[in-house]
């Protein structure tokens, strides 16, 4: 299974969820998940099975298809709430 | 011996192997697995050279661009965009740039474990971008090159803890807690915003920009391709217009319609961005972490300073006006710039979209509505002016048509840039002694109360 974390430029704030989500997956236990990051204008339906957006840019990955939001991106309770989520969803925990 | 020695330094002034030796050093230190090494490893080396096609695309939209311009208006154009003014740089200064923000975070680092400074700039493309204009200003300055990287490396690191600190006050009122930092180079133009937000906020009760209806519908131009694209589109057609289509066909399209001409160099300026963005996202991605990883073990209770759109949840609606209102603060600078004959600023809409939105976060925290709109207003015109009197101090590369676009590229740069044309290296180095001996110094008075 694929995560892919989005922002505008790609750079950033996508960059820093990957790396919070690669912690929360390392909490939970969760092995063989794989992490990347990309901007809007890269990114396609294709390139994961979730896709993790902020609030602010979800009208922009609407396309995306499985899309996960996150209200506040620096807030790792509801990141991992989220997370763990996806994951019970997906049978892997 | 002599024939290998010369080979060690061909291979170590490669910035692409450069970098690929700086992500495996941390790779290992990591104690990553070996296929995690090679993989990263290789990526930060591929990263690199994808970073220079970006730029070769780039330079091939912008020299027409500044013909153009110049037969048009006959001044220069300027595009402030730091990945494009980035992308040129590293093909000249690459070497210099990847040492700097080597040594650059390590002195972070240590400036935030022993000072009061507990900062750690985590956003690694404005630290890729930061070292590459100190790269570029120390040399302009005149050291020799270790001296350089010695003198850019305490640069970067005083930056990367001084740029989250001047901003944190505000952060705090943002944000209600004191754990996170934001950590991008526009920070002078948000303090700035929060400044003016408190000095119009008036008697009256603050209105919030949240508290309105505004319209949605433009999270569009958050995506940066689209934005580029369209925006360059417009300034290319503009500027074609004025040129005429007989300089245009004759001395640069060979004969191409100049509109048509025009919208496919604005295509190619947006690829070119696009590319650099790839590559700069390639070579980041194992240097982040691994800057992450060791600072968090280094330094205990360190902030993170983090990107900018972490303070635009906060307020959407600020996000928008901040934008709208920054670049008409960049719009009103281009019209003043064209009367006084001086380089014109082109307002960008990237850094009017990310410095601007973050400028009107800042200045509805303090000032509401108002403070949002005035404030933002004051970070268009900032960041339209700074590069006017940034661009001098950057040597050649103050001719290349576009240069950084954010508040602190300016600010550090024509600090730097002005103490060694006006002092020499000397000035320099002595500031940057005197800023460290500043920043070591403890804040007695909070201690105190503390204890």
């Amino acid at each position: 299974m694929k995560i892919m974390t989005v922002c505008g430029h790609g750079l950033g704030t996508s960059f820093m969820v990957e790396m919070n989500i690669k912690n929360v997956l390392k909490e939970l236990g969760v092995t063989g998940v794989e992490v990347d990051h990309s901007d809007l204008s890269s990114v396609g339906p294709g390139d994961a099975d979730v896709f993790f957006l902020a609030k602010d840019i979800a009208e922009g990955g609407s396309h995306l298809g499985e899309v996960v939001v996150l209200n506040n991106i620096i807030d790792m309770d509801e990141l991992r709430e989220k997370v763990t989520a996806v994951m019970k969803e997906k049978g892997l925990i | 011996m002599n024939s290998f020695l010369s080979t060690l330094v061909d291979i170590l002034s490669q910035p692409a192997i450069l970098v690929a030796l700086i992500a495996l050093i941390g790779l290992l230190l990591q104690r990553k697995k070996l296929s995690d090494t090679i993989k990263g490893t290789t990526k930060t080396f591929v990263g690199f050279l994808v970073i220079s096609a970006g730029a070769g695309i780039l330079g091939v939209a912008l020299e027409p661009f500044g013909a153009m311009f110049q037969e048009a208006f006959n001044v220069s154009g300027v595009v402030p965009n730091n990945e494009a003014i980035v992308g040129l740089a590293l093909t000249e200064y690459g070497t210099t740039t990847a040492l700097i923000m080597f040594f650059g975070m390590i002195v972070n680092i240590l400036i935030a474990r022993f000072t009061r400074f507990k900062y750690i700039f985590l956003t690694g493309h404005h630290t890729l971008y930061m070292a590459c204009m100190l790269a570029v200003i120390m040399a302009v300055a005149g050291f020799s090159t270790p001296a350089l990287i010695a003198a850019g490396s305490v640069a970067l690191g005083i930056i990367m803890a001084l740029s989250p600190a001047i901003l944190q006050p505000f952060m705090r009122q943002l944000t209600g807690h004191d754990n996170v930092a934001l950590g991008h180079f526009s920070a002078v133009g948000y303090a700035i915003s929060g400044l003016v937000g408190k000095a119009v906020k008036g008697k009256k009760e603050v209105v919030s920009t949240e508290k309105i209806n505004f319209p949605q519908g433009l999270g569009f131009l958050r995506d940066s391709t689209v934005s580029i694209a369209l925006t360059m589109a417009i300034i290319y057609l503009i500027v074609a217009i004025f040129a005429g289509p007989t300089f245009i066909q004759s001395e640069l399209s060979d004969g191409t319609n100049f509109l048509v001409f025009s919208v496919i160099q604005a295509g190619n300026f947006a690829a070119g961005v696009f590319i650099i963005l790839a590559g700069v996202r390639l070579v980041l991605a194992e240097i982040v972490p691994a800057f992450q990883g060791i600072s968090t073990k280094l330094v205990p209770n360190s902030k993170p300073a983090l990107d900018v759109p972490i303070v635009f949840t906060y307020a959407p609606n600020a996000v928008l006006i901040g934008f709208f209102s920054s670049f008409v603060g960049g719009l009103v600078s281009m019209v003043v710039m064209a009367f006084t004959g001086s380089v014109i600023i082109l307002p960008g809409v990237v850094p009017h979209f990310f410095t601007g939105a973050a400028a009107g976060v800042f200045g509805n925290a303090t000032g509401g509505v108002r403070g949002a709109i005035l404030g933002s207003f004051v970070n268009g015109i900032i960041i339209s002016f700074l590069p006017v009197f940034l661009m001098p101090v950057l040597g050649d590369l103050g001719f290349a048509n576009s240069t950084f676009s954010d508040a602190d590229f300016g600010v550090a740069g024509i600090f730097f840039g002005s103490l060694a044309n006006y002092f020499g290296t000397m000035a320099i180095v002595i500031s940057l002694v005197v800023i460290l001996v500043l920043m070591a110094i403890p804040y007695k008075k909070k201690a105190a109360a503390k204890n």
